[in-house]
């Protein structure tokens, strides 16, 4: 018997990556912009997705989304009333989406007639921080009900990240938010992050959003 | 809690690698872990032992080499290491930097086999 030392140096999640990046170039090519939604449960992610889907389809640019959920299909309906296709994806149990899964779901897509695609992922801090999608901006969203700390406490996914949104703002006032240390949490994890601070109830913020979506695309996309 | 979903990715890209080089057994697996990896490495190290069960890595090793953050600061010209995942700024002159260098590692460096 011979016993030897094997040079492997690959990525454990090598294939995930792959399929991302795969993934990645088909949607710019096809001219989409890709954003994965981050963030604990209970943050208005949905809430969020259905004031964007709904305003940029106001300013006449198509959308679609693809809903992460452990096991109902409660914010798909949600987010079908903005009358933009949705699918969802249920992960039986699983904490996260992985690049597949994506890719699965948008077999029959016509990826041509998609602007902005939507990723709303798990509701989880931890585990979606390791998985590329295939998106090309990382959204985390922070509420301010969570408090100002969450952060330093989850800094893997914050730093993953490439913009973080502050939702729930019109009750920043009743929870004592601290704009001031959320911003110096954030940028103490992830120096030069972009930080919008919205409410999906009142509309606050969502204009300086939608400029930042329709940059990115213009940056990112092929056709553009 | 996904290291055991990691686990079980470690384990096939391990058992590709050392089947095609002919391997009847790996003994030993080294894993560079950085610090932004988003893995704990107490849990990896239990959900690898069920992940390898039956398999060529059964009862190997699991060697975890833990990677600090490494940033390039821009003041000092350096690559610096950071104490803190909380805290990216120089450690010499304290100028915040996210240009990341290293710490999001979770690849496998080498591993042992046996052949016949």
């Amino acid at each position: 018997m011979e016993t030897r030392v094997l040079e492997i140096r690959k990525g454990v999640l090598n294939k995930n990556d792959e399929i991302a990046r795969g993934l990645r170039s088909r949607l710019q090519v096809a001219g989409v912009l890709t954003v994965n939604f981050v963030s604990s449960p209970g943050t208005g992610k949905t809430a969020f997705l259905q004031r964007t889907l709904r305003a940029l389809r106001e300013q006449g640019h198509s959308s679609a989304a693809l809903v992460g959920d452990l096991a109902t299909d409660n914010d798909a309906r949600r987010l079908a009333e903005a009358g933009v296709p949705v699918k969802q994806i249920n992960t039986n149990g699983r904490c996260h989406l992985e690049a597949q899964m994506i890719s699965d779901h948008l077999a029959d897509w016509e990826l041509s007639k998609i602007e902005y695609l939507f990723i709303e992922n798990v509701g989880n801090l931890v585990c979606p921080s390791s998985y590329d999608l295939g998106e090309d901006v990382r959204v985390v969203l922070l509420s301010v009900t969570e408090g100002e700390d969450k952060p330093l406490k989850y800094p893997n996914i914050f730093n993953s990240a490439d913009i973080a949104v502050i939702t729930k703002m019109d009750l920043a006032e009743a929870c004592e938010f601290d704009m001031a240390a959320a911003r110096t949490n954030i940028e103490s994890v992830r120096p030069g992050m972009r930080i919008l601070a919205t409410s999906a109830k009142s509309g606050a913020g969502m204009s300086e959003w939608l400029a930042c979506l329709h940059a990115e695309k213009q940056a990112r996309c092929v056709s553009a | 809690m996904h290291e055991l979903s990691i686990a079980y990715n470690l384990v096939e890209v391990a058992s590709q690698s050392a089947i095609e080089a002919g391997a009847k057994r790996v003994t030993v697996v080294r894993l560079r872990l950085g610090a932004l990896s988003g893995v704990v490495r107490d849990a990896l190290e239990f959900s690898y032992e069920v992940a390898t069960a039956g398999t060529i890595l059964d009862h190997s090793a699991l060697i975890v080499k833990e990677l600090p953050i490494r940033v390039y600061c821009a003041v000092c010209e350096a690559e610096v290491e950071l104490a803190s995942v909380q805290r990216f700024r120089c450690p010499v002159c304290d100028t915040p930097s996210g240009d990341l260098r290293q710490g999001r590692e979770l690849e496998i460096e080498s591993i042992e086999i046996e052949t016949e």
